[in-house]
């Protein structure tokens, strides 16, 4: 099986605190990876890794056998490797509209382009992105002005709009009302296959990830405790102690 | 061209057509409207630098830059269409250097460092007398238009015409760059840079290309002035000027390419009337003008005049 990323042995410690402890981590192409763990594990600090965000202390990342370590995050971009937020990025003062054709208009000839942003062809495929995620009607609005269901699409658009081989999604559906969330997981799950692209999503919500993941990593203080289909994993009662309980926990507490 | 577009373009020419018409019916007026203009084409270059989220309080430094080596020129080259080349190239040479270490800094540091550079600029002037003639500052011979030996009549209206051009020309350019991808990406970064990095889009030289457009603005501008005043001293540099052409900006309003001629416009006549009429007041008039825009109208004079007409129940279309 060829692995599109590759990391091998990363670590990276904030002061006592390790958010990666010798990880090893096969993303293969084409599959949908999810990674849950408890608050404070090292998830978005993996992300924030791959996309050259942080260095690692130590280890390798490996994107199409390629190194990428030590490249910033626009050069990795450009490779083909794009992200989503924990908390939406979008350009708060720009339409809607505005933010997906921006992103459409970074992928290519950006430099010579002295067209208008919003003209035929970036705004043609901006409309078509943004219609893939059911967000058509909310074109014209201002991107601080959506509710968060809406933010995270549209965050997750942008990404999208970068024609990546491999999109790590921060908590897809984090923040977003219950009655939302598994229509908002339909409209991805749907995208993503379309666009037939590789994603890792972290994710605390064990429903989605049942219904998104085709294998699931467990990431638990720094370090990848389990591997496998979301069958084994989620039945895993050590899972279900260290991962999913802490969560019902904070949950409970989010509410009170 | 879209309906907004062509408006625009009318209004400009329009605008351009009652400043000359004024200048006919006002003669002293010609010289305020000139060096009106003349800042307007600076401001503009400011405006590029607000739709980031940055405001410079030293680009006096670009525009007496330029304005001194036209000076310096001049004696030699006493050719306007070659001293406005020459001073937009020094002007946005140096705006080139100082920009690709001032674009590193935001907010509170980018305004500082660059209102420290125009200082340190200014003390050059003022210091090394055997060039500068210090604060005396440097008279400019006469100026030929394309090899043309003018009187100072015809001078001044040449000079007038060079600048009304020069506006409708940045300010064409200014609009079209605002709605590419290239100034879209400049206000996105006022909201979130980093993203703009994880899209590929090296933030750092987005805003450097706005600043070195605004330090060739700048620079324009410059070298009108020196051509229409005939001298020019170390105070074009002192950072009083560099707060007028962000005070004409704010007063203007950033919202269109009109808000920095408008601003202008309203900030040389209030100054000229004002201070005809209350001699040393003029500031605290302008002062309260400028306390009155930032409280009522954030859009500058721009902003009220777009939304006095919206009002009316004119029925202008999508854009
Ligand atoms: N840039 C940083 N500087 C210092 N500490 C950091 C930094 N980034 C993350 N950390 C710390 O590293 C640990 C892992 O953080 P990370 O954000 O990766 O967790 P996470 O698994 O994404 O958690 P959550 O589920 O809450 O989003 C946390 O203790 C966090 O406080
Ligand atoms: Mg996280």
């Amino acid at each position: 099986m060829t692995a599109l990323l590759a990391a091998r042995g990363l670590r990276l410690a904030f002061g006592g605190v390790k958010a990666a402890d010798g990880v090893d981590l096969d993303v293969r192409a084409g599959e949908h990876l999810a990674i849950i763990g408890p608050n404070g594990a090292g998830k978005t600090t993996f992300i924030n890794m791959v996309t050259g965000y942080l260095k690692p202390q130590a280890g390798e990342i490996a994107f199409e056998g390629r190194p990428i370590l030590g490249l910033s995050p626009r050069r990795i971009v450009r490779l083909g490797i794009a992200r989503s937020f924990q908390l939406p990025q979008l350009f708060t003062e720009h339409t809607v509209l505005q933010n997906a054709a921006l992103a459409v208009a970074s992928r290519g000839t950006f430099w010579s382009a002295i067209r208008p942003l919003l003209d035929g062809a970036h705004v043609a495929e901006a409309s078509e992105l943004l219609g893939r995620f059911g967000l058509s009607d909310l074109a014209g609005r201002r991107a601080d002005a959506l509710n968060e269901g809406a933010r995270k699409l549209a965050d997750i658009a942008m990404a999208l709009a970068l024609k990546p081989r491999l999109l790590l999604m921060d908590e897809p559906t984090s923040g977003v009302a219950a009655s939302e969330k598994m229509a908002i997981v339909e409209t991805l799950v749907r995208v993503l296959r379309e666009a037939g692209v590789t994603a890792v999503f972290v994710e605390h919500d064990m429903d989605v990830v049942a219904r998104f993941a085709d294998r699931v990593a467990v990431w638990n203080q720094g370090r990848i405790s389990a591997l496998g289909p979301p069958a084994t994993i989620l039945e895993d009662p050590a899972v279900q102690r260290d991962v999913i309980g802490i969560r019902v926990r904070e949950g409970a507490d989010a509410a009170a | 061209m879209s309906r907004r577009a062509l408006l625009e373009l009318v209004a400009a020419l329009a605008a351009a057509a009652i400043v000359l018409l004024v200048a006919a019916l006002v003669p002293w007026l010609r010289f305020v409207l000139t060096i009106a203009i003349a800042k307007g084409i600076a401001v503009l270059g400011i405006l590029l630098l607000l739709r980031a989220g940055q405001v410079s309080f030293g680009h006096a430094l670009y525009v007496a830059l330029a304005a001194y080596a036209a000076a310096f020129a001049a004696p030699r080259m006493p050719e306007a269409l070659l001293l406005l080349p020459l001073g937009a190239l020094v002007s946005g040479a140096v705006g080139l250097v100082v920009g690709l270490f001032v674009v590193r800094y935001r907010e509170i540091f980018f305004g500082m460092l660059n209102l420290a550079l125009s200082m340190v600029f200014y003390s050059v002037l003022e210091k090394f007398y055997a060039l500068t003639h210090g604060t005396d500052g440097i008279r400019l011979p006469a100026i030929r238009y394309v090899g043309t030996a003018l009187g100072p009549e015809e001078a001044g209206w040449a000079t007038l015409a060079v600048a009304i051009l020069l506006a409708l020309g940045f300010g064409a350019f200014v609009r079209v760059y605002l709605l590419s991808p290239m100034g879209e990406a400049l206000s996105a970064m006022k909201t979130r840079e980093t993203r703009l990095e994880f899209m590929g889009i090296p933030a750092r030289r987005v805003l450097l290309a706005a600043y070195v457009l605004s330090a060739v603005m700048a620079g324009c501008g410059g070298v009108i002035i020196a051509m229409t005043t005939r001298h020019v001293t170390p105070a074009l540099a002192y950072w009083t000027a560099s707060g007028e052409l962000v005070f004409i900006a704010i007063l203007g309003g950033a919202g269109s390419v009109f808000g920095p001629f408008l601003g202008a416009f309203g900030y040389e006549l209030t100054r000229t009337y004002a201070a005809a009429l209350v001699a040393d007041a003029w500031q605290m008039i302008l002062g309260i003008v400028l306390l009155g825009v930032i409280l009522f109208a954030p859009g500058g004079l721009w902003g009220m005049g777009r939304s006095a007409l919206r009002r009316r129940p004119a029925g202008e279309g999508a854009a």
